[in-house]
């Protein structure tokens, strides 16, 4: 069964098009890296998907509607907003209680022993706690959980880099056992890049690159290539090309792997270089087409 | 039809482990209720701080008791009931309107605050449905403060009590004179009675009102709140030279003839004869009230589904 399954999913904003009919299914035990620019309805697309957001079209979490029956998704279902959602005014043994009130799901011992690795007290208000610590803090909830799909929107919006790559390093090793599905989008692109099983861009409301981390292996190529061979390069006609000291890399989309090494030292490209190729060329086409 | 019902046995045991499948509604109330009382400690450190000052106010004043002490046997029985139960009236009426002004200040903020500081996408987070989170929020000044606040009151009476009494004794009079005409005993449950329905139930829609305005408003919601009923009572007088609409709003304040019809046979001489719950509960004005105040809740409801963080 799909985790996901959103077909023509359009969401307007008075006379801003902020989601124009987005098609997108996201199998169980996937981790979906969803990365946009700004604006590009990532945010408006999870909001739909937690129930947040009326919204046209179709769409299916876990074989419910999001919008008319949130409360009983939200026992499968966790997200991190972003941080600085948790009341600044609750204790965190407030928070521990009342999650474990309301929650079925919940595992309050995990959530304890995850937040005895910190040094964060039960008699602290989220006020008083660093930014780090509200995130370690919301990352032990959702961690207990035990949910069928996480999302989370920007989670380490604001933390430092070794805060990041501990909420990364125990979301993979303490929480993902391959039967969770979860969303992730952010701007840090690169600290994802191994992380996630499957990348979708989205730009102005539409999913413009959805494939999973091995298509992306086999289909896109980059190529560090030597001034002399850049006109041989550029024949086999690359989506993208960008110069640096010593040289230019060239960016192929399903070209011949061996016929392109053959002119450079040939890679699979990062996720953020892709996601600047591959919008910066829609754009152009966009502009193009205008003319 | 067919692929929805086959989905969800398939997820239900799907479910790990043990999966309890929800929790029951009451539950889910109760932990709401509890969390709205962590982050408003006002709701009871309010009436109980001024419970406290009026107790210190009242020692000071216990002086004058023990002259009224020596006057007492010439008055009359109507007149020491005045004499020895203003002060305990007077109690009341500070807690009732303490527990008011509690209730509406909660109410005002109560669907604004978390969308103002963004917690609502975390409540959001949780399974728990916004009729149960708006009616954990309605429930506190109509049930609870309520509730509270007669707490209070019977704890600040007894215990201006026992220091009258205390002091009385200790100056070598009799107290049994105090005891036999402050009646507070017997009004104890006419102000149960008074807490749950004039300030419950017949001010339910005040309540009912600033909740639904505390989840539509953008910016500052006492304005919203106070506008329109301004604005129809200032239209009403123009057009009609009337303030019938100013009257009602005034008459659910002070819990209307009947609130001050239930308070006055309180204070008479046999309680038992005049107390008429049943009277109250058949009052039209009371289920006109509860129908507007279940109207308000619903459009609250459905408007917490709608609004995000501002």
């Amino acid at each position: 069964m799909a985790c996901i399954e959103a077909r023509g999913l359009r969401k307007e904003f008075g006379t801003t098009i902020a989601l124009d009919g987005i098609e997108m299914r996201v199998e169980e035990g996937r981790i979906l890296g969803l990365i946009g620019p700004n604006g590009a309805g990532k945010t408006t697309a999870l909001n739909a998907i937690l129930g947040l957001l009326p919204y046209q079209g179709e769409l299916q979490v876990l074989g419910r509607d999001p919008w008319t029956q949130r409360d009983q998704l939200m026992r499968d279902v966790s997200f991190i907003a972003d941080i600085a959602v948790l009341p600044r005014w609750i204790k965190v043994w407030q928070v521990l209680d009342y999650v474990a009130g309301v929650h079925p799901r919940f595992d309050r011992v995990k959530a304890e022993s995850f937040l005895a690795k910190t040094t964060i007290g039960y008699a602290r208000r989220v006020r008083d706690l660093s930014k780090g610590m509200v995130a370690q803090l919301h990352l032990a909830l959702v961690m207990a959980i035990d949910a069928r799909l996480l999302v989370l929107d920007e989670p380490t919006l604001g933390l430092d880099i070794l805060f990041r790559k501990q909420f990364y390093d125990s979301l993979l090793n303490d929480y993902y056992d391959r039967n969770r599905t979860i969303i992730v989008t952010t701007h840090q692109v690169e600290e994802i890049q191994h992380v996630i099983t499957d990348l979708m861009f989205i730009n102005k409301g539409r999913v413009v690159l959805s494939y999973s981390m091995e298509e992306i292996e086999s289909r896109f190529l980059e190529l560090m290539v030597h001034p002399d061979q850049v006109d041989a390069a550029r024949a086999l006609k690359p989506i993208d090309e960008r110069q640096m000291i010593g040289g230019s890399i060239l960016m192929f989309e399903g070209a011949d792997r061996q016929q392109v090494a053959e002119l450079g030292e040939a890679r699979t490209p990062g996720i953020a270089d892709l996601f600047v190729a591959v919008i910066a060329n829609q754009d152009k086409q966009a502009q193009g087409a205008a003319r | 039809m067919s692929s929805q019902s086959n989905v969800m046995p398939e997820s239900t045991l799907r479910g790990q482990g043990i999966a309890a499948a929800a929790f029951p509604a009451a539950r889910l109330m109760y932990w709401s209720v509890r969390r709205e009382l962590w982050e408003n400690r006002a709701i009871y450190v309010a009436p109980a701080a001024v419970a406290c000052v009026f107790l210190f106010g009242f020692s000071i004043s216990i002086l004058h008791l023990l002259v009224e002490m020596r006057a007492a046997p010439w008055l009359d029985v109507t007149q020491q009931r005045e004499l020895f139960g203003q002060p305990y009236e007077f109690a009341e009426d500070l807690i009732m309107g303490t527990a008011l002004l509690v209730g509406l200040f909660y109410s005002l903020d109560a669907l604004y605050g978390e969308r103002r500081d963004r917690s609502i996408l975390f409540w959001k987070s949780a399974p728990v449905s916004d009729l149960i989170t708006v009616l954990s929020k309605a429930a506190i000044p109509i049930v609870v403060l309520p509730l509270l606040a007669f707490a209070i009151t019977v704890l600040t009476q007894w215990t201006m009590l026992m220091i009258s009494s205390a002091v009385l004794l200790g100056s070598g009079q009799n107290a049994s004179i105090l005891w036999s005409r402050v009646g507070i005993f017997h009004r104890w449950p006419m102000l149960l009675f008074h807490f749950l329905c004039i300030h419950g139930l017949w001010q339910s829609p005040i309540y009912a009102w600033l909740l639904l305005i505390s989840g539509w408003a953008r910016r500052v919601p006492i304005l919203w709140a106070a506008l329109p009923p301004l604005t129809i009572g200032i239209v009403e007088k123009v057009a009609f030279n009337t303030t019938y609409f100013g009257s009602l709003i005034g008459n659910r304040f002070t819990g209307g003839s009947e609130g001050i019809a239930v308070m006055e046979r309180g204070r008479a001489m046999d309680p038992m004869m005049l107390f008429a719950p049943l009277h109250f509960l058949i009052n039209p004005g009371l289920w006109i009230g509860l129908a507007v105040t279940a109207a308000f809740l619903a459009a609250a409801v459905r408007l917490r589904r709608y609004r995000g963080p501002i």
